[in-house]
């Protein structure tokens, strides 16, 4: 394998990683907030209909490179009014959050399906759109293979590392996050304190299906151009998968999303080694998800939840 | 106090059904918004599920794997974990079970069967017993392993069928001789494929009802799901509970596998990507309050609901996916009582004054 191969591979693994940071970053704001996301798999797909569809219609009014951008922008607000059935039923109503999750996942498979064949009569997928094209960074994109790499790459692949920055920023730096963190891990002490739980717990949730929504907008704009049942197929789950094996760490969860995008990348790659012809290439496939089982069991060792995951919060029970 | 009882009894399964109507209202408005007309296509949802013999007997068979992984996540849940697993714990049963029906066509059909079905269902059991294990061991969140575990049966049953048991030129396995189908009843439903694994399906409720309620280590799961830390220190071994629980969901899925397989394709195909037992399990545990009568109930319309909405895009053209706004509606109301409460609180409050809700 040469360098620019190695450099070609980094990319495809980039690609494949950003859905599923954006995703993973929006579980963490969720979970950390102490509501359970199950629904990223929904929210996502709610994403990539709005984007494929967004797209779709801003492309055909002639809006040019800045159609997937009005993609990115509705797949924001879908997912952000997806998020808000489980907020809603989760916090106001004090369902369980793992069943409204399931909701969402159910809600978005549904609806987003049943608009498609509403809007483009009866056709089991969105037409096919452009979506984002990748922008080199001068100077930088020169750089032997972390130039191809990294710096060639597309405007959401950018976006989502720099979130990455940011979002620890905002939740280890900032009032706010501590806000938010203190909700997920004791909410009356954080009640008392004057915190408003409820709306903090409002707040990460429909971040959580912002960022998800961009993480499906992605997947259209970037890697599919069309939204279809399959589009996201498991996506979300493995995003929550990241998520939890980053230990709900902004970091962690790149970390692990960029993992497994390297295992979906190295598949298009594997024929380039010589030994691995003598492998099955079921066994090849299943690598990523037996080391992440292996890396668990030795390294990572007890998951650290956010304490209060999962627990509607009544004050009257205090 | 026995008034107080008859109330939450009466609540148990008004709120359900209430939540039912609601979840096809939603389903009626949503259609109603794309300009279809819902009672059409819910008329033609019923006639295509009771219109022919054959017809109810294929929603039958519908019906049987989701009550197995119903069954299969509702039980973990019951024990306080959440199995997103059910989908790769039925490919595992299923390879197992072809394994076997193959592999000793040699033995007559009544030892052949029976081998073939527990095999699957200690398959199953077996593959969901790694996330319990890991969790007992190493405190690995089961759901991060269910959902490793699901990616890796995939791919290895996929292994086994194409190395092992494939029929040549074909993506799919040689023909299995074994067979859970039930020719009386396939003659009078039209050769339906209906087979013994929906009276499998019942047996293993009737089991989880009883091992559950009414047996000491049932007790003991159950502790273990509502409070491990009480469990503990009650002296009871949670890491065995937890171990065991898994391995008794995941052989209820495993038998879902078995059943269709042996029951429905007698083949097993290679699969791209998950075939989705495990996520509509899902549903039907929630549908059913994780009880086994209910899940039992809720994949009894589950199942007619989806294969009902073949009938409902032929007959009011209305997208099959609609289905899964309705189901996903009832859930949500299910889950969010509270607004189902609120819808019935004025009918409460004329009935019983004294009810508080």
């Amino acid at each position: 394998m040469d360098l620019q191969t190695l450099g070609q591979l980094l990319n495809t693994t980039l690609v494949f990683s950003t859905a599923l940071i954006f995703a993973a970053l929006g579980g963490i704001f969720s979970e950390r907030s102490g509501v359970v996301n199950i629904g990223l798999e929904g929210l996502m797909m709610f994403g990539a209909f709005a984007a494929a569809v967004g797209g779709y219609y801003a492309q055909d009014a002639g809006m040019g490179a800045w159609a997937p951008w009005v993609g990115v922008l509705c797949a924001m607000a879908v997912g952000v009014i997806g998020s808000l059935i489980h907020a809603v039923a989760s916090i106001t109503f004090k369902a369980d959050q793992t069943i409204s999750g399931t909701v969402i996942n159910f809600l978005a498979a549904g609806s987003t399906l049943y608009m498609v064949k509403l809007f483009f009569e009866g056709a089991g997928e969105t037409p096919l759109i452009e979506g984002f094209r990748k922008v080199s960074i001068p100077w930088l994109s020169d750089i032997p293979v972390i130039g191809n790499g990294i710096f060639n790459s597309y405007p959401t692949t950018y976006l989502a590392i720099i979130l990455v920055i940011v979002i620890y920023f905002v939740l280890f730096k900032t009032p706010f996050g501590l806000r938010l963190r203190a909700v997920g891990e004791h909410p009356s002490a954080a009640d008392t304190l004057g915190v408003n739980v409820k709306r903090m717990r409002y707040i990460g949730v429909m971040l959580s299906g912002l960022l998800a929504g961009i993480g499906g907008a992605t997947i259209t704009l970037t890697t599919t151009g069309t939204f279809a049942h399959n589009t996201i197929s498991g996506q979300g789950f493995i995003a929550i998968a990241a998520m939890i094996f980053g230990k709900w760490n902004p970091v962690g969860a790149f970390g692990a999303a960029v993992f497994f995008g390297f295992s979906q990348a190295i598949r298009n790659y594997v024929q380039l080694f010589e030994w691995s012809r003598s492998i099955p290439q079921e066994f090849i496939f299943m690598i990523p998800y037996v080391l992440t089982i292996i890396v668990l069991v030795s390294a990572v060792g007890r998951s650290s939840a956010p304490k209060a995951l999962g627990e509607p919060y009544d004050p009257s029970k205090r | 106090m026995h008034r107080l009882k008859k109330i939450f009894a009466t609540d148990s399964y008004i709120v359900p059904l209430v939540a039912i109507v609601m979840g096809f209202l939603v389903g009626a408005v949503v259609m109603l918004i794309g300009g279809y007309d819902p009672i059409a296509a819910y008329s033609a949802l019923f006639k295509r599920v009771f219109g022919s013999p054959y017809d109810f007997g294929e929603a039958v068979r519908e019906m049987t794997p989701l009550m197995f992984t119903g069954l299969a996540v509702a039980f973990a849940f019951r024990s306080g974990m959440f199995n997103i697993g059910a989908d790769g714990q039925v490919l595992i049963g299923m390879t197992a079970a072809t394994l076997v029906g193959i592999k000793l066509s040699g033995l007559p059909a009544f030892l052949l069967v029976p081998l073939a079905v527990i095999a699957a269902g200690l398959a199953g059991g077996m593959w969901a017993g790694i996330a319990g294990y890991l969790k007992a061991k190493r405190g690995i969140n089961e759901v991060i392993t269910t959902i490793m575990l699901n990616w890796i049966a995939l791919y290895l049953s996929n292994y086994i069928i194409r190395n092992f048991l494939l029929l040549q030129g074909q993506n799919r396995s040689q023909d299995i001789p074994a067979s859970l189908s039930m020719p009386f009843l396939n003659d009078i439903f039209d050769n339906a494929r209906i087979h013994w694994g929906t009276a499998i399906a019942l047996c293993a409720a009737l089991f989880f009802y009883v091992y559950l309620w009414k047996t000491k280590q049932g007790y003991e799961m159950r502790a273990v799901g509502l409070n491990p830390n009480a469990a503990e220190y009650a002296g009871m071994n949670v890491g065995r509970n937890v171990v065991k629980a898994m391995f008794i969901s995941g052989a209820f899925a495993g038998l879902a596998g078995a059943g269709e397989v042996l029951g429905v394709f007698h083949y097993q195909s290679i699969f791209a990507a998950s075939p989705g037992y495990g996520f509509n399990g899902i549903a039907v545990a929630l549908l059913g309050l994780t009880h086994p009568l209910g899940v039992i109930l809720a994949a009894i319309l589950y199942g007619m609901l989806t294969y009902g909405a073949a009938g409902m895009s032929f007959g009011a053209d209305v997208p099959p996916e609609l289905i899964r706004i309705v189901i996903g509606s009832i859930i949500f109301f299910i889950a969010a009582q509270g607004i189902v409460r609120w819808v019935l609180k004025p009918f409460y409050l004329k009935r019983k004054k004294e009810k508080v809700l």
